[in-house]
C-alpha cells in the first residue's frame, strides 16, 4: 500500500478516512486540532460523505459521535486534553451505554504544557470510564489503531480512547495505508433500551461495564500491541508506555537494549505481563509519557518490597514530557550535553501579531482601568491571554474555557466593583453563554468584552460557531438592547472606545462590549486566497484569448 | 548515513518549509524521516524549532539528542544560539545574519554576530540581501536551504528536484526563483569553506 509522509494527527485523520468512520466531530485544541482540518481539506473524505465538523465545544462532539454510534455508524471525536475535561460527563457515561457503530475518542495531552493550562492525562479518564485506551508509540501505531480501535469498539460494544501526546502529534513520520473499509449502513442497537441510562437499565448496563473488563484485558494481552520483549541482564526491567520506548531505544545503539522490555500502548493492562516482569527482574524502572499511571498502580500504598523506579521516586522527574535525555539520566547512563547557551539568549516568548485588534482592545482597556485599582480583569482562553504579558499587563486570571464570566460573576456577587470579564468569540459560545445567563439571571455587576475576531484564532483559524450570532445570543439571554456596545478596536478609535468602556464600567448591571475586528491572520490568508483567486482567473481568461 | 537537522526561527517565519524540501528529497533516495514541528501557541511570534531526523536505518526518536545535532539550520541569528547543546562538537551552524527583532530585549547585533563567529564551523550569511538581489526576499528560506545543503550529502539536483515538487502548484517562475536562491546559498557555504 502507499506510504505517506504524515504527521502522528494527519495519520489519525487518514485512517479515520479509510477506516470508514462516518463523521468526525471536534472542537480545536492543540495538539489535536489538524485531525479534523485534515478529514475536512481530503478529497476522499468529501467523495465519501464523511461529516468533519467544528462543535460549539468538545461536549457537543462527544454527544454528537455517541448519537453516530447509536445509529451503527463509525465516529469519532477529537479534543485536547483538557477538552476531554468538558466532554467527561458524555464520555464517562458513553462508558456505560457503550457502543453500537464503532465510537473513538482521541484526546490529546500536551505533557510541559507547550500550549496548555495543565498536562494532566487522558489515560485517566480512560480509567475512570473503565473504557479500553491505546497509546500509539509512533505515528504508524497511531493509524492502524483508529483501525484496531474501531474494530475492538464494535466487537466489545464500547468507546475506545486514543490517546495520543504533543511529539507524536506534531512529528511527522512514513506511514503506509491499509485497504479502505466501507461505511456501515444505519443499524439501530440491538437493544433498543442500551442508551437510556435510566437507574434501573443504567445499573445493569454498569455491571455489563464491569463484566467486560475482563475482556479488555484479554484484548490487551492479545492484540500485539503490549509485548514483553526479553534481554540478557535482568538486573533491570523496563516498562515503557507511548513513545517512551523511542526514547529508550534511541539511548541504545543499534537498538540493541541488554533488558528486558515490557512495550506497553493498550490498557487495561494485563497483570501476567506485570507480574512476569516483576518475577525475573531485580529492579523495575517505568518510563512514562505523562503521569505516573502504571508506576502508580504497582507500587500502590502498601507493596513495601517491589523495587520500582520511576517519576514517584524522582528517578525521572514529576513533570514534563521525556526526551531521549531524560530517559539516559534515569538510566545512569552518559550525558551528551553540547555547548552552554552563550549569556546573551534571552527568551522569546510568543506574542501577539502585529496589527492584531487585540491590542488596541487591551489598549483601549488599560486607559479605562487606570481611575481604578488592578486586579479587576477575569480573562479566558486564546490569542487574547497574551495579554497577561508584558507591556499589557492586562489580565488577571486564564483558567478555563468560559471561567472569565463566571469568576468576574462570583467576584461582582460580593461586592468587588467593577468586575470585568475578557473573552474570546469562540470561546463565549464554546462555554461563556451559559455564564452570561447566569449573569443576567442574578443581575450580576459585570462588564463583559468579547473579543470577537470571528475565527478560533489561537488554534489557527478555524471556523467560530459565534460568528454573526453574537448579539442575537447576548439578547435572547436577556442583555438589554442598549447594554450591548459594539465597538472596533484600531488604534484611530481609542478616546472612543475608552469612552464606551468607562460608561459601561460605571453602571451597577450587567454589561457587554463587543470588540470587533477580523484576525489579521485569516484576513492575510483571505486576502492571498483572493490575490491568488483573481490571478488564476486573468491567467485563463490570457490563455482563452489566445 | 544519518543527519540530525535542528531548524530554528520565529514563528511565522516558515522554518517549514525548508524542512519539507529537506523531507521531500531524503524520503525521494529511500531514507527514513521523523520530523518535529511546533503547532499552536509558540507560533505567535516566540521561538520556534523543528527536530528533523534522517537515516537509512529506522529512527527511534521524534527528538534529537544532546549533542547529536550535525547542522542547526537557522534562519534568525539569536534563534541560531538557542539549540547550541543539541548541536555536536564538530557539527555546522548555519545563520541567517537577519536579525528578527521582536522582543524589548534583544541583545547587541554585534556582541551577537561575536558569538555566533565563537562557533568553530559556522556559517554566517545575509540571506535576505541574496534573495532581494535575486528578485524577492521572500525566497530567503531558500537561501537558507542552500547555505545548508553542503553539509547534507544529498545530491544538489535531487534538492532542486524537491523545491520543483514543493512550489509546483505556485507556477514555473517561482520554482526557478526559489531554485536560484537555493544555488546562490550553496555557492556562498562552497566559498566559505573553501576559506575564500
Amino acid at each position: 500500500m502507499q506510504k505517506m509522509l504524515l504527521l502522528g494527527v494527519e495519520a489519525i485523520g487518514q485512517a479515520a478516512i479509510d477506516a470508514g468512520i462516518s463523521a468526525v466531530f471536534a472542537y480545536p485544541g492543540t495538539p489535536s486540532t489538524e485531525i479534523t482540518e485534515y478529514v475536512q481539506a481530503s478529497r476522499e473524505a468529501r467523495d465519501n460523505k464523511v461529516v468533519a465538523s467544528w462543535t460549539a465545544n468538545e461536549k457537543t462532539a462527544m454527544e454528537a459521535t455517541l448519537g453516530v454510534s447509536y445509529v451503527g455508524k463509525r465516529a469519532m471525536a477529537c479534543m485536547k486534553h483538557v477538552g476531554l475535561n468538558v466532554a467527561a460527563d458524555a464520555f464517562v457515561n458513553a462508558g456505560v451505554t457503550g457502543a453500537n457503530g464503532g465510537l473513538l475518542v482521541v484526546s490529546a495531552d500536551d505533557p510541559s504544557m507547550h500550549s496548555s493550562q495543565n498536562e494532566q492525562d487522558s489515560r485517566f479518564f480512560g480509567k475512570f470510564a473503565m473504557i479500553p485506551t491505546l497509546e500509539p508509540s509512533n505515528q504508524q501505531e497511531a493509524y492502524d489503531m483508529v483501525f484496531y480501535g474501531l474494530e475492538l469498539s464494535e466487537k466489545l460494544h464500547t468507546p475506545v480512547l486514543l490517546r495520543i501526546t504533543t511529539r507524536l502529534a506534531h512529528s511527522r513520520a512514513g506511514v503506509v495505508r491499509k485497504p479502505s473499509r466501507e461505511h456501515n449502513e444505519i443499524r439501530l442497537p440491538d437493544d433498543p433500551k442500551q442508551f437510556i441510562l435510566l437507574p434501573a437499565i443504567a445499573r445493569k448496563r454498569y455491571k455489563g461495564l464491569l463484566a467486560n473488563q475482563a475482556h479488555f484485558i484479554n484484548e490487551s494481552e492479545t492484540s500485539g500491541y503490549n509485548r514483553y520483549i526479553d534481554g540478557s541482564d535482568h538486573s533491570l526491567g523496563i516498562i515503557a508506555s507511548g513513545i517512551a520506548y523511542n526514547y529508550l531505544l534511541e539511548n541504545f545503539a543499534d537498538r540493541e537494549l541488554p533488558y528486558p522490555v515490557l512495550k506497553i500502548n493498550q490498557y487495561p493492562v494485563s497483570r501476567t505481563l506485570l507480574a512476569k516482569l516483576e518475577k525475573e527482574c531485580e529492579t523495575i524502572l517505568v518510563l512514562e509519557e505523562g503521569a505516573p499511571v502504571i508506576e502508580e498502580m504497582l507500587k500502590g500504598y502498601l507493596s513495601k518490597n517491589l523495587n520500582v523506579k520511576g517519576r514517584l521516586d524522582g528517578t525521572v522527574p514529576r513533570d514534563g514530557e521525556l526526551n531521549p535525555n531524560v530517559v539516559a539520566r534515569a538510566m545512569g547512563l552518559e550525558d551528551t550535553y553540547g555547548q552552554d547557551v552563550p549569556g546573551l539568549v534571552v527568551g522569546r516568548p510568543p506574542s501577539m501579531c502585529m496589527g492584531c485588534g487585540h491590542i488596541d482592545t487591551y489598549n483601549a482597556l488599560n486607559s479605562a482601568m487606570e481611575k481604578y485599582s488592578k486586579g479587576r480583569v477575569f480573562s479566558d482562553i486564546g490569542c487574547y491571554t497574551l495579554g497577561a504579558l508584558a507591556p499589557f499587563n492586562a489580565i488577571n486570571s486564564c483558567v478555563d474555557m468560559g471561567a472569565s464570566i463566571t469568576m468576574a460573576k462570583g467576584a461582582a456577587d460580593v461586592g468587588f466593583s467593577p468586575s470585568i470579564a475578557v473573552i474570546g468569540d469562540s470561546t463565549f459560545t464554546h462555554s461563556g453563554m451559559t455564564g452570561l445567563l447566569d449573569v443576567v439571571n442574578c443581575n450580576s455587576n459585570v462588564t463583559i468584552i468579547i473579543n470577537d475576531n470571528s475565527t478560533t484564532g489561537m488554534t489557527g483559524g478555524q471556523k467560530s460557531a459565534a460568528t454573526g450570532k453574537i448579539e442575537d445570543i447576548c439578547r435572547g439571554i436577556g442583555i438589554p438592547e442598549e447594554r450591548i456596545r459594539v465597538i472596533t478596536p484600531l488604534k484611530k478609535n481609542h478616546d472612543e472606545n475608552v469612552q464606551v468602556l468607562l460608561e459601561e464600567l460605571q453602571r451597577d448591571e450587567p454589561s457587554v462590549i463587543i470588540s470587533r475586528r477580523e484576525c489579521i491572520q485569516t484576513l492575510n490568508k483571505r486576502m492571498r486566497q483572493r490575490a491568488a483567486a483573481k490571478a488564476k482567473e486573468a491567467e485563463q481568461q490570457k490563455a482563452s484569448q489566445q | 548515513m544519518k543527519k540530525d537537522i535542528i531548524l530554528a526561527g520565529v514563528g511565522g517565519q516558515g522554518i517549514l518549509s525548508i524542512a519539507a524540501c529537506i523531507g521531500l528529497a531524503a524520503v525521494d533516495n529511500g531514507l527514513f524521516l521523523k520530523q518535529a514541528e511546533v503547532h499552536g501557541m509558540s507560533q505567535r511570534g516566540g521561538a520556534v524549532q523543528s527536530n528533523l531526523r534522517l537515516s537509512d536505518k529506522e529512527i527511534a526518536s521524534d527528538l534529537i539528542p544532546y549533542g547529536q545535532a550535525d547542522l542547526i539550520i537557522s534562519v534568525e541569528p539569536l534563534e541560531s544560539l538557542r539549540y547550541l547543546p543539541w548541536l555536536r562538537r564538530d557539527g555546522w551552524l548555519i545563520t541567517s545574519s537577519n536579525a528578527f527583532v521582536n522582543i524589548p530585549n534583544y541583545p547587541d547585533k554585534e556582541a551577537l554576530k561575536a558569538e555566533i563567529k565563537k562557533i568553530k564551523n559556522h556559517i554566517f550569511i545575509d540571506a535576505e540581501a541574496i534573495a532581494k538581489e535575486l528578485g524577492s526576499v521572500r525566497s530567503a528560506n531558500m537561501v537558507m536551504l542552500g547555505a545548508a545543503a553542503p553539509f547534507l550529502e544529498m545530491p544538489f539536483d535531487e534538492i532542486e528536484k524537491a523545491i520543483a515538487k514543493l512550489f509546483g502548484n505556485k507556477g514555473e517562475a517561482v520554482v526557478e526563483l526559489n531554485q536560484k536562491a537555493m544555488k546562490a546559498g550553496y555557492e556562498f557555504s562552497n566559498r566559505a569553506v573553501a576559506g575564500e
